[in-house]
């Protein structure tokens, strides 16, 4: 028997209004079970005969609700204290406070939402970006299990005609069928291999835009970390290569999230530990969603400068003439004739230029080719191995048509196709799926 | 009064495709059997379609055989054409057929049936099932009761009644009492069966007419002959003995005189106009069906096939219909070659009772009803092969009940058998189910050619494979991997022979040396084609030839299918306690509920694929399941 259970629904910061949300089969007391279903009450909350607060209920009977269980929500004023009273006395009532992701858990565990759904919700709760709870808000929309459901839909048509030809081959014939197969599934492989490639630009979003700052000793690179950060992160020193290993930070620009690293400066050297740290900045810099390229503008630009160059071209980058504090050796045409980079003038040490550098990132994400507002992506690994997966099996139809195999054949890979497509909507069932489920929702007991 | 009472092993109710087998079963294994019939001239009658196997059919009588029926023996014996189906798609989708001589195959299972030993065949027709009450509230059945009154006991019951209980044909107006070929219908049986709580639905079916040959003009037709050289069914049958002279089926087509014919008509169809309520089957349909559902199609096949060697009647294969006997002249008389057409039995429908077999656990046997078990035709499915298929693991099934063993369910990963015992159960028909290659997930590894590979080890551990026929298999066994691993090591030098070997298939010249296994593997290529290019060849039997050559040739499919049965087999293997109490599971869907609750599935997988039980239920019951650590 499912237990009755009550949480405050709105975060529990002080604000305008908050939410106490009870779900189960006890939400309801005698009285209410009489009232309609989805009606708005306004009254009072009483602890024994103190009056609490003016609220009002929302009456919403299974299952149309958010968890398809009987559902009470309480909305009363924001302060904290008034919320838990009013919690206190739902759990006084018989209610069990709430595990975190439980609502989510039950209207999963209802069938109200799939899989996808139900990974988003949590996404939500999680996001790190305003950005990243847009994308899940899509998901949880089901713009995913929209764009894996049509695709399913378009393969197992391809099996069943197939499978409709092997059965009555006096009626339907399959002479030239493999090579409109082809033709067809090329539009399925295209759509899949764009979810694949939203993965990269969904998880920017969630996790943050992994970006490195590389440039040769003593550019700026740390001052601009510390700049970007608002703290004293790295060790900022006048020495040449005082920053051996590489720093990351989590944080905030325009509105989207940034994972900033910041690593040791590029030159060639003949200092072990150095030489270690620089290395590592390269094969950072490899994995970069984005690179900040730091040159001193003070100097004329040298051999470390020139190979900093030649790393950044047809990469992501964004050039950043630092030290704008001192007089001026190279400008920013000297930068156009080396990359087609942008590039900013700043200066790290005195704070300027920053705000620049924001609304250039951001434009590049939202302007270029990050089309977050209209395309579906998927945000989670889970879906990313099933995506691949599902892509895999589409590249092993391709090789039994070209190798001339009978249509019996096509049907085994595309079955997987489906299969592991079907596993991102949950509509495929495995123990894999449901200790998933076990973990990311901490189901207890 | 003094009545007859007797005491058996097996009852066995019915001698049809399903209780032969089923009879064979219990009998050579040496439970003491009476197998009853409505007439012993009707023992394996085949009433409609002259042949045996066909696409996925043949499939089951290959398995029927590597369990020990006796289905392929007996064709192998009387048939009189047969060809290997779909040559030119993949060694999963072959399937042999055979056209037989209807009244050869029945006397000649008659004969194996009187020659057993164990085996009583008693005409008469039962009229009760005898249970008892057990203590948990279940019933046990006893034996059974003839309209005579006469009493059988018995341990354990198989009802193999095919299409006869309640039967009724029609035609037209024309409707009359009787299973087909007007023999005596059953019409006791059904309340019996209802009053011990047993669910019985109506289907319909439905057989074409027999014209004379005599009266056919064959010049207006297309001769349809059967294979050079032919493959029996039985993996016991010597190749060799089985070639022999064949006789032909002709193949011609329905037009639109034909359709008008039918469209002018239609209201006077039973089926259209209302008499007959029944469920008819989808992929079996009568001519009146094809020409309604299908407006745009100005013509239909129409195969022609003789009934024996020793009758002037013809099938009339893919007009099947229950219009009045003047449309059917007309109807008939239509089709070229067709013109002066002399029927000698009429096209008719049967309507019958048969078992919603959600009744049934995947043993074959009644969830409420120990010992009685069921088979064939009555289960809901059509056709002869599936019929036998059902009454072999029904008889082997109530034979492990009587020794108190564990019944044999074959895996829908195992057999063709196994996918339609499995459908029949947990999936709901509306209609007579018909074995389709469709039906089968895991087809590559389920072929016709290696049935025996599969499941002979069942049939052999239920008794009825001879130690010396397991030896053979497993020497055919050791054959096949041993030559398998001689041809992975075989390099093959880039001669100007073994170039233009392989140019004469078509196929890309070599310019450095390669394994023999990498050129088998080539589409166009194959392990008796590069024959000639390997020396060292030991004499390889065909079976094991055919063996080598699928399985090297398409060790990736089949690689990627098994670990698709793996996952399948997960799924399988997660049962569910038949303890659970539905009611518990709170966040079923109100639909899927009550689906479990009726179909009640004995593993995950199973419920999985009952219909209105969607990923999602099958998800939240494996939640409930694991935090209750059932």
């Amino acid at each position: 028997m499912r237990d009755t259970i009550a949480a405050i629904a709105s975060g529990i910061t002080a604000s305008g209004i908050g939410i106490v949300r009870i779900s189960g089969p006890g939400a309801f007391r005698v009285q209410i079970m009489e009232l309609p279903a989805n009606t708005i009450h306004y009254g009072f909350i009483f602890d024994e005969n103190e009056k609490i607060d003016e609220v009002l209920a929302l009456i919403m009977k299974a299952p149309h609700t958010y968890t398809a269980e009987d559902t009470v929500e309480i909305d009363c004023h924001g302060g904290p204290f008034v919320m838990q009273k009013i919690l206190s006395c739902a759990l006084r009532a018989g209610a069990r406070l709430a595990e975190p992701g439980e609502f989510t858990r039950r209207a999963f565990m209802n069938g109200r939402i799939d899989l996808s759904e139900a990974e988003a919700v949590m996404d939500v709760i999680g996001a790190g970006s305003d950005d990243a709870l847009k994308s899940s808000l899509m998901q949880l929309g089901g713009s995913v299990r929209r764009e894996i459901s049509d695709l399913r839909e378009k393969i197992i048509s391809e099996v069943a005609y197939i499978e409709a030809a092997l059965d009555d081959p006096e009626h339907m014939d399959l002479s030239g069928y493999p090579w409109q197969l082809a033709d067809r599934l090329t539009g399925v492989k295209n759509r899949l291999t764009r979810l694949r490639d939203s993965f990269n630009e969904g998880k920017m979003i969630r996790e943050g835009i992994y970006t490195v700052i590389l440039g040769k000793p003593n550019a700026g690179k740390s001052s601009l970390l510390n700049a970007m950060t608002g703290e004293d992160r790295a060790i900022v020193t006048e020495i040449a290569g005082t920053t051996r290993d590489s720093l990351e930070e989590n944080i905030r620009l325009g509105g989207l999230s940034l994972r900033l690293a910041d690593t040791a400066g590029i030159r060639q050297t003949g200092d072990l530990i150095e030489k270690i740290g620089v290395e590592r900045a390269r094969s950072l810099a490899e994995k970069a969603d984005l690179i900040l390229a730091v040159f001193d503008s003070s100097a004329a630009f040298d051999d470390n400068d020139e190979d900093i160059f030649s790393f950044i071209r047809g990469r992501k980058a964004i050039v950043l003439l630092n030290k704008s504090d001192l007089p001026a050796c190279i400008t920013e045409e000297d930068v156009r004739a080396r990359c087609d980079a942008p590039c900013v003038v700043i200066s790290a040490k005195k704070n300027e230029g920053i705000s620049t550098l924001a609304e250039i990132i951001r434009k590049m994400f939202f302007g270029g080719n990050l089309r977050i507002n209209e395309q579906t992506m998927i945000t989670n690994v889970r879906h990313r191995e099933a995506v691949e997966d599902t892509l895999h099996s589409i590249d092993l139809v391709f090789s039994s048509i070209e190798a001339g195999m009978p249509e019996d054949f096509f049907t085994v890979d595309l079955m997987d196709a489906y299969a592991s497509l079907g596993k991102i909507t949950g509509e495929e069932i495995g123990d894999d799926l449901v200790d998933a489920i076990f973990s990311k929702f901490c189901m207890g007991k | 009064m003094i009545q007859i009472e007797e005491t058996y092993d097996v009852v066995i109710v019915g001698a049809g495709h399903a209780g032969c087998e089923a009879a064979l079963a219990c009998a050579r294994r040496g439970f003491s059997t009476i197998i009853f019939t409505v007439s012993v001239d009707s023992i394996a009658l085949m009433p409609c379609n002259p042949n045996i196997g066909g696409s996925s059919k043949g499939h089951l009588v290959r398995e029927v055989d590597a369990l020990g029926g006796e289905m392929g023996k007996c064709i192998d014996r009387t048939f009189i054409q047969s060809k290997m189906l779909n040559r030119s798609k993949g060694p999963a989708v072959h399937s042999l057929r055979a056209q037989a001589d209807k009244s050869e195959y029945s006397r000649r299972m008659r004969r194996v049936l009187e020659d057993q030993e164990n085996l009583v065949i008693r005409q008469q027709e039962v009229s009760e099932i005898l249970t008892e009450d057990t203590e948990n509230g279940m019933k046990k059945v006893t034996g059974v009761k003839t309209v005579s009154g006469a009493i059988y006991h018995a341990g354990a019951v198989v009802l193999c009644t095919g299409v006869y209980l309640a039967a009724r044909c029609i035609y037209g107006d024309t409707s009359q009492y009787t299973g087909p070929n007007g023999l005596m219908a059953a019409n006791h049986l059904s309340e019996s069966l209802r009053e011990n709580g047993i669910e019985l639905v109506r289907f319909k079916t439905g057989t074409p007419a027999r014209i004379d040959r005599r009266s056919i003009d064959f010049s207006k037709m297309v001769e349809q002959k059967g294979d050079q050289r032919i493959v029996p069914f039985s993996f016991s049958t010597d190749p060799d003995s089985v070639q022999i002279e064949q006789i032909s089926c002709w193949l011609t087509y329905t037009n639109e005189e034909t359709h008008r014919v039918i469209r002018e008509n239609i209201d006077r169809s039973p089926l259209y106009g209302g008499v007959i309520k029944s469920t008819g089957p989808r992929y079996c349909p009568s001519i009146e069906d094809k020409v309604m559902k299908f407006p745009d199609k100005n013509r239909h096949q129409v195969f022609i096939e003789p009934e024996g060697r020793y009758t002037s009647e013809m099938y009339i294969d893919g007009m099947s219909s229950s219009m009045p006997e003047d449309v059917q002249f007309a109807m008939y008389r239509s089709v070229p070659g067709l013109e002066n057409a002399d029927i000698v039995r009429n096209a008719y429908a049967i309507e019958y009772d048969c078992l919603a077999p959600k009744q049934l656990r995947s043993t074959l046997e009644f969830k409420k009803i120990a010992g009685l078990f069921s088979g064939g035709q009555f289960n809901g499915s059509s056709g002869y092969e599936e019929a036998a298929a059902q009454g072999i693991m029904a008889g082997i099934n109530a034979g492990n009940y009587l020794k108190g063993q564990e019944g044999l369910v074959l895996m829908r990963s195992e057999a063709y058998i196994g996918v339609l015992i499995d459908d029949l159960v947990t999936k709901e028909n509306f209609e007579p189910y018909r074995m389709m290659t469709s039906r089968a997930e895991y087809r590559l590894l389920l072929r016709q050619d290696n049935a025996d590979r599969r499941i002979r080890k069942y049939g052999y551990e239920a008794g009825l494979i001879s130690e010396e026929q397991m030896e053979k298999l497993r020497e055919k066994e050791r054959f096949i991997e041993r030559e398998i691993e001689r041809v992975k090591n075989v390099n093959i030098a880039p001669t100007e022979e073994i170039n233009r070997l392989l140019l004469s298939y078509d196929s890309t010249e070599i310019t450095t040396g390669i394994t023999l296994i990498e050129l088998i593997r080539r589409p166009e290529l194959s392990y008796d084609a590069l024959a000639s290019a390997d020396p060292e060849r030991p004499d390889v039997p065909e079976d094991v030839r055919e063996q080598v050559n699928i399985e090297i040739k398409y060790e990736g499919y089949i690689e990627r299918q098994k670990r698709q049965v793996e996952q399948f087999a997960k799924r399988e293997s997660k049962k569910i306690p038949e303890t659970i109490n539905y009611d518990d599971v709170k966040s079923l869907r109100i639909e899927a509920r009550q689906k479990l609750k009726d179909f009640r599935p004995e593993s995950i997988g199973q419920a999985s694929r009952i219909g209105g039980v969607s990923p999602a239920d099958v998800n939240v019951l494996l939640v409930y399941l694991k935090q209750n650590h059932m």
